[in-house]
This record gives C-alpha cells, sequence and structure tokens, in this order.
C-alpha cells in the first residue's frame, strides 16, 4: 500500500448526498477478476448519458475543477460492500475524500487501499463546497501527521483511528498484522 | 451490568485486543462468490500466503450468473471467466463449491441458512452487504470489503472496531397484509439510510418473535439499508426447529448441548444500548418506496411527500415522480420477485396464494427468481409452480438476477420495475431503471393488475 502524510491539492466539490457505491462503480463493470482499470468507469453513469455523450454538467467533467481531493456531500459510500469502489476512485487519481459522513464498509476499504476518509462537520462541509464552487483554483491541505485539514475557509482536524494512521502513514496492511497474532489465534482455535 | 446478544457473540470470538485500536475478531464461517473474492486470492497468492483455514469457507456463484439455461456455457466473455475463476480458486485451495447446477446452489445468503451451515451464536463473513442476514439466527453476520476477505483467507481473523449497540423495539399486532419486508422498509423511512452507522441492530419484541426465520431473515438483510453493519434477533425455540435436522447442523446430543448455549445469548434484562427506537405493530401498511434510496419509503395509501431539498428533487427527478403525487395507479411494466431479500419459500407461498386463479397483466414482464436449486424444487413439490404457470408465469433459475442486473436480467431504461429487493438506487437494476421496492404480496399484486394496487382496499 502506498504511504500516506500529507497532500496539497485543489479538490472537486460534487455537492450530493448519501452518494452509494453503486454510483461510483456500477455493477455491470465488476466482473474483472483484478483491482486495475476501474478508474475509467469511476462514476460512469453521471459522467455520461447513455448513448456515451459526456454530461457536462456532472463536477468531475468540469475543467474548472481538478485535484486529488473529492469533497462530498453526506453519508458518502452507502450500500454494497463492494471494494472495487475504492479501487476506481483511487484509479482516477483521488487520495481523499471528504464529507460530513462515511458508510463503514467504505470507510474501511477506503483505509485498506490508501485513500483517506476525512470526516468533517456539515457546516464546515458546506462552506468548503461553496468555496470550492466559487473558487475553484482554492488549495486544501491535509495533514495526516497533525489530523489536520487547511483550507481557506480555515482549518479543521479529523479523527483518525490510531492503528490505520500508523498503517496509513507506513503503508502498511492488516494482513502483516494479522499474521504476526498467529500463536494467539492458534491458541483461541485449541479452545473451540 | 448484564450482556446484550451482540455482546455476548462479539466478547466470545475476541482473539486478541490493541490498546486504543481494534479488536482481532475470529470468524467462524466466510462465505465467498465470484466477484469479491477473485483479488483476494490474487493478493495472498502475490505474497505466497496459504489460506488459514479453506475448511471454514463455503463458496457459491451467484452474483454473475444466468437465470436461464444454466446448463450451456455463458455467453459473456468476463462473467464465464470469473466464473471459471472462483472454480480453478476453490479447487487450488480445497475449499467447498457450489457452483452453477449443483443441487446447492443458490444465491449466498439463502444457501448458508437452508444448508445449516448458519447457526446461532456465530460470527460470519462474507464480501456482501447483505450478510446482516444472517444475524436472523443470533450471528454476528456482516459485509466485508476484498481486502477483508484476504484477511479472513491469511488469518480466519479480522481487525476491527466494536460496533456500538442499537435496538429496535415493535410490539403489537400487525396488520392483514403487512409483511416482514413492510416491516423493515417502514423502520428504514422513519430512521432514514444513515442512523445506523456505527452500529450493530438488535430487533426486538413480539413482532419479531412471532416471524418465521424466513420473515427474521428479510428484516435482517436490510439493517445494512439503515447503515448498520449487522442486524440480529435473539434466537429461540423457532430457530432452533428450523436449525435442526439441516445438512451441516450438528446432530443428536451435539445439537441438545448446542441449544443448551444458544438459550444463554438472548440480551439479559439488564443489558443497556447506546441507542434505542420503539415502534407500534398498528401503525405499520404496505409500504413502497418512490425514490433512490431505501430510506424513500411511504405507506402504499400515502402520497409522496413535499420536501424542499436538491438532493430529494433530484432523486424525484430520475424516478420522474412528483411531490405529492399518489403511486396508486401508476402502470408497471416490470415485476421482480427475488434476492437475498424475498426469494425464499415463503415469499413464493404468498406470491403464488395471491396469483392464484388469476391471470398476469399482458403489459407486465415478471422475472420469478428463487434463491436456490433447493427454493426450486419446493416451489415445485409444494404445486406453487403449476399454479404460477396457469396464471401465466415463468420461473427462472437461481440467483441474484434483477436485483444488481450484473448478468442479463436488466430492467430497460426509464422503465418502473416493482421489486421485492433491497435498493432502489439509481441505475441498480439497468442503466436508467426505475426501482419501487415491496413486498412479494404488492410485487404479485402489481404483475396481475399491471399497475400499483393499494393491496389492504384489494384484500378487503
Amino acid at each position: 500500500m502506498e504511504k500516506f502524510t500529507k497532500l496539497i491539492s485543489r479538490a472537486v466539490p460534487l455537492a450530493t448526498e448519501n452518494i452509494d457505491t453503486d454510483q461510483i462503480i456500477p455493477a455491470r463493470f465488476l466482473k474483472a477478476t483484478d483491482t486495475l482499470g476501474f478508474g475509467d468507469n469511476v462514476f460512469k453513469d453521471w459522467r455520461f448519458h447513455k448513448d456515451g455523450s459526456i454530461n457536462e454538467s456532472f463536477a468531475l467533467n468540469n475543467s474548472n475543477y481538478s485535484g486529488s481531493i473529492l469533497v462530498a456531500g453526506d453519508n458518502f459510500g452507502c450500500g454494497s460492500s463492494r471494494e472495487h469502489a475504492a479501487w476506481a476512485l483511487v484509479g482516477y487519481g483521488f487520495k481523499v475524500i471528504v464529507s460530513s459522513f462515511f458508510a463503514d464498509i467504505f470507510k474501511g476499504n477506503a483505509l485498506n487501499n490508501g485513500l483517506l476518509p476525512v470526516q468533517v462537520s456539515e457546516d464546515f462541509l458546506k462552506s468548503l463546497l461553496k468555496e470550492l464552487q466559487d473558487n475553484p483554483s482554492s488549495e486544501v491541505i491535509i495533514d495526516l501527521e497533525n489530523q489536520t485539514m487547511g483550507s481557506p475557509i480555515g482549518n479543521t482536524t479529523f479523527e483518525i483511528d490510531s492503528y490505520k494512521k500508523t498503517c496509513l502513514i507506513n503503508g502498511y496492511d492488516d494482513i502483516d498484522f494479522l499474521i504476526s497474532k498467529k500463536d494467539k489465534i492458534n491458541a483461541y482455535e485449541a479452545t473451540l | 451490568m448484564g450482556k446484550t446478544l451482540f455482546d455476548k457473540v462479539w466478547d466470545a470470538h475476541v482473539v486478541d485486543s490493541i490498546e486504543n485500536g481494534p479488536q482481532v475478531l475470529y470468524i467462524d464461517k466466510h462465505l465467498i462468490h465470484e466477484v469479491t473474492s477473485p483479488q483476494a486470492f490474487n493478493e495472498l497468492k502475490k505474497r505466497g500466503i496459504p489460506i488459514a483455514r479453506p475448511d471454514k469457507i463455503v463458496a457459491t456463484a451467484d452474483h454473475n450468473t444466468p437465470t436461464i439455461n444454466q446448463h450451456l456455457p455463458i455467453k459473456d466473455e468476463l462473467s464465464r471467466k470469473q466464473l471459471e475463476q472462483l472454480s480453478i480458486n476453490c479447487k487450488e485451495n480445497n475449499i467447498q463449491l457450489y457452483d452453477l447446477g449443483h443441487k446447492n446452489n443458490g444465491i449466498v445468503h439463502v444457501i448458508a441458512p437452508e444448508l445449516g451451515i448458519t447457526q446461532p451464536g456465530m460470527t460470519m463473513v462474507c464480501g456482501d452487504s447483505h450478510t446482516s442476514t444472517h444475524g436472523a439466527f443470533g450471528t454476528i453476520a456482516f459485509g466485508i470489503g476484498t481486502s477483508q476477505v484476504a484477511q479472513v483467507f491469511a488469518s480466519q481473523c479480522l481487525l476491527l472496531e466494536k460496533p456500538k449497540s442499537l435496538r429496535v423495539s415493535v410490539r403489537g399486532k400487525l396488520k392483514k397484509g403487512v409483511l416482514p419486508k413492510d416491516v423493515i422498509l417502514y423502520i428504514i423511512s422513519k430512521l432514514g439510510t444513515n442512523s445506523g452507522t456505527g452500529y450493530f441492530c438488535e430487533y426486538a419484541g413480539n413482532v419479531f418473535e412471532e416471524m418465521s426465520m424466513e420473515g427474521r431473515m428479510t428484516v435482517c438483510n436490510m439493517s445494512i439499508e439503515m447503515g448498520a453493519r449487522g442486524g440480529m434477533i435473539a434466537p429461540d425455540q423457532t430457530t432452533f426447529d428450523y436449525v435442526a435436522g439441516k445438512e451441516f447442523a450438528p446432530k443428536g446430543l451435539d445439537f441438545d448441548k448446542k441449544v443448551a448455549s444458544w438459550k444463554t445469548l438472548p440480551t439479559d434484562t439488564d443489558a443497556t444500548f447506546d441507542k434505542e427506537y420503539f415502534f407500534e405493530a398498528e401503525d405499520i401498511e404496505p409500504m413502497i418506496t418512490y425514490g433512490t434510496n431505501p430510506g424513500m419509503g411511504i405507506k402504499i395509501s400515502q402520497n409522496i411527500p413535499d420536501i424542499e431539498d436538491r438532493s430529494f428533487e433530484k432523486s424525484l427527478e430520475y424516478m420522474n415522480f412528483k411531490k405529492g403525487e399518489s403511486l396508486i395507479n401508476t402502470p408497471i411494466n416490470y415485476v421482480f420477485i427475488g434476492s437475498c431479500t424475498n426469494s425464499r419459500i415463503e415469499d413464493f407461498r404468498v406470491a403464488a396464494n395471491y396469483v392464484k386463479d388469476k391471470q398476469k397483466a399482458a403489459n407486465v414482464h415478471a422475472w420469478l427468481v428463487p434463491g436456490s436449486q433447493k427454493v426450486a424444487k419446493q416451489i415445485k413439490d409444494e404445486g406453487l409452480q403449476t399454479l404460477f404457470e396457469q396464471a401465466g408465469f415463468v420461473l427462472r433459475q437461481p440467483g441474484c438476477s434483477a436485483c444488481l442486473a450484473m448478468n442479463d436480467d436488466k430492467i430497460p431504461q426509464g422503465e418502473y420495475c416493482v421489486s421485492t429487493s433491497n435498493r432502489n438506487f439509481e441505475g441498480r437494476q439497468g442503466q436508467g431503471a426505475r426501482t419501487i421496492l415491496a413486498s412479494p404480496l404488492v410485487a404479485a399484486a402489481t404483475a396481475v393488475e399491471g399497475r400499483i394496487v393499494d393491496i389492504i382496499k384489494h384484500l378487503n
């Protein structure tokens, strides 16, 4: 997993609430047996009309917006457990998702792929979305070490599990950790 | 202080705890399918890690399988390759696979309970968010991502933070025509799609106690639609009777011993929850959804609410509905009875009972998809297939089908589908398709009438 410490980037505002993983990556693209190529189909049915033409009004198609931070409405990533949603966002180039609320399974999947979910207050999110829409060149600074986020509308802090933080900063994943617990797992199994 | 059902099962499975961090939780059963497992197998192979406990894994092909002509080679190349990969991975790793055509094949959340794989007090996971279904047995069961599938492969454990506890109680007597699906759609319409995020939910009260196991599974199945990772119902005699005699259930003295331990699982009377909600059964009516998330549900007799909100309005635009309108008499051309929510024998009994001596409306394409080979056989053995055929319906072969439209069972652009599945997200049943969630009774009535009807008036 890629290491994550600090990121300074412009951000894409996507002011829709309850964005489910079916929107992030529609089911018809889940037929692959590897983790590559999903970025091409991220938000496919929002980026393109059914006839294949580009939906100009969608945030990701707005040439004013760029950067590796996606700022999205409340309850991001609800629905299906498909990790393909995280692979698609990472594949497209996002490194951070900012929202006022994340669905559980998505949050875990994101962290397991070096994609940082940053949860902010509803008011902060609202102001940030407006700022990015008004001034698309505004930059956002994410500092994982200090758990802070800086922006033209002000600074805020965010929460992250200390174990997961260590994993992200060092590029570790849970498999290494769990295998290191082999003796304890064997001891538990002996009691079954 | 007393413990909840969830606490008892969770605490019994903790292998280790990290200070100020997650816990290592032991997993008793790991269910896998073709869509969310291949990348996990690749990961282990790449790192040279063997699968820790293949004997605790059960595989089935369900998400991406055709529901007609299952004996023929699959036409879609990517789908065929994905299924072939599952067979190869299971064979290489000595994992039990119920492949297409096997008598135990079917939707993962339908087959595990009917085979007795699901048992009270277990921890169960699957790379599928509707794994919450198995909570109907008093089991901690939840959906995981593919990285976590790889973690369970490698260690038979997961690293998790213990969720908070939530209890939803429904007491009283349900009205005629109100099914378990209506109960859970009602709860989600009241609580919203993220009220359960961060929580594990217990359903309590006489309404759930009086439900069959099939009904309890329908309820627990949709826990994730209010954000809860899982839902549970305390095991009781109904549970024990269901499990008894199933293929992989303990037998004889072993079973009696298990029952004695399962009886200790229900929540202690002095246990407390982080959050509690109470509902009256008499307030619940047959439900339908009008929007693009499962929380956007109303009683079938109600009108769409008038809410000033951009996301709400965007959702109605997608559905081509207007604020304040009633859905009664909306013409419907597609009906789907199936999915891990409502494809068990009881669901087909309800539907068959309604369509008996009636005829499917000429405008309706109805897809009736049993959850498993066993359910399909039962439909035939009980004579329900004949009733369906006489009413003009055709039964398809088991699988997830039009619930997520990964196979060819797609609802066309712009069409409404009254569906017994669990999600009405944009495009869920096909690009541009418009899903209306409902019970098998409402779905059957829609198929006969060709439009949405006020089922309560209709039954009287």
